[in-house]
């Protein structure tokens, strides 16, 4: 039965991809391809495309789109409740641990040992954003043409009005993209 | 009590919206998604700590699935209890579901399409700006704290996490076991103290 199926496959992945959508990739492809065959490598591929380019989390936009290509709709919505259901159960007991047992000085001690650690990791995260958007071959290396000047200017542009005008996240993100299309469009001309 | 429950009202609603909207307009995965929601509920409505909002990260980072997802559970369950988890998971969901449904009907002509294309590079830059504006205000914290441990810990992750490629749970629960070690010391050099 394929909704059993598919329930199953994106509860596994739900349950064993730590550290977000990028480590659920290989425990994606191995349940659509090598245990199920739902979809070709090149249908796979264009599912990673589309699954970055388009918003959301990437492992919920992975089981939309396998869950519809196989079984439409109701597939689709099969298919998300498996991902998301073991965080919906893990991570409500956290929370509710986290509730209970905060003030412990055990635990204060753990968390504020914790805290420069996280702080740490969203920086390593913004910085492999970051680099490829800089440099054209994605390594840190100082020549002309490895340099892309507009977006350092758009992520100069960005940081200003973030900080200094105090404009939402949101709409600094969406302007950046408007200025790359306007700046694509001139020098196409 | 007609006072709380309208509050409570209010919480759904925010809960629901922020997280709507955040994961309709978020590019780029769950960092991106949680550095956003430090922003609306650390910055902007002051109803979270930003220490607390860190150990949240930390929660949501080491345990299974979308960190996105994560992040809402535990944003909502701190907002409103087990509703807050049911309101803020529907909101990261519905608009991905929707999205990704509509576009797997046609996915070929959006994949070509270079206009999306071009949108999407340029918003990088935009993405990279918001997690460094956060960055800054959480290192600054961490400096603040007049404690170097805390910055060793901090510099000694980064290095572990970007350059090492460790993985991050394996990060999180080493850091975790010392932080208990250092707390246990620190209790039995000064009982009274802390």
């Amino acid at each position: 039965m394929v909704f059993l199926q598919l329930f199953f496959a994106f509860l596994q992945i739900g349950a064993f991809s730590f550290g977000g959508g990028y480590a659920a990739m290989p425990l994606i492809k191995a349940q659509v391809i090598d245990t199920y065959s739902w979809m070709t490598i090149e249908n796979f591929t264009d599912l990673v495309t589309i699954a970055e380019m388009t918003p959301g989390p990437i492992a919920i936009n992975a089981a939309t789109f396998v869950g519809n290509q196989v079984a439409g709709i109701p597939g689709a919505l099969v298919a998300t409740i498996g991902v998301i259901l073991p965080s919906c159960i893990l991570v409500t007991g956290l929370a509710f641990l986290y509730a209970k047992y905060r003030s412990l000085r055990l635990m204060q001690g753990v968390l504020r040992s914790l805290r420069p650690a996280v702080v740490a990791m969203i920086f390593a995260a913004g910085l492999s954003i970051l680099i490829p958007t800089i440099f054209t071959d994605g390594s840190i290396r100082f020549a002309a043409d490895n340099i892309h000047f507009f977006h350092i200017l758009c992520f100069a542009g960005a940081l200003v009005a973030l900080r200094m005008f105090r404009i939402g996240p949101i709409k600094v993100m969406i302007g950046c993209g408007a200025a790359e299309l306007l700046f694509t469009a001139l020098i196409s001309l | 009590m007609e006072q709380q429950k309208t509050n409570r009202l209010e919480i759904m609603k925010k809960l629901f919206f922020s997280t709507f909207y955040l994961s309709a307009f978020t590019f780029g995965g769950g960092y991106v998604i949680i550095t956003l929601l430090k922003q609306k509920f650390v910055d902007e409505l002051r109803w979270i700590s930003e220490d607390e909002m860190l150990d949240l990260v930390a929660l949501a980072q080491s345990s299974p699935g979308p960190i996105a997802v994560n992040g809402a559970i535990l944003v909502g369950y701190k907002l409103a209890g087990l509703p807050g988890v049911l309101i803020s998971v529907l909101g990261a969901v519905i608009p991905p579901f929707v999205i990704l449904t509509v576009i797997s009907s046609f996915y070929t002509v959006f994949k070509s399409n270079m206009v999306i294309k071009t949108i999407l590079t340029g918003m990088k830059a935009g993405v990279a700006a918001v997690i460094m504006s956060v960055v800054f205000d959480m290192m600054t914290g961490v400096t603040k704290s007049k404690d170097p441990v805390l910055v060793i810990v901090m510099i000694a992750a980064f290095l572990a996490n970007y350059v090492l490629h460790i993985n991050v749970v394996v990060i999180i629960l080493l850091t975790a076991a010392f932080g208990a070690v250092r707390t246990v010391l620190s209790q039995r050099e000064s009982p009274h103290g802390l």
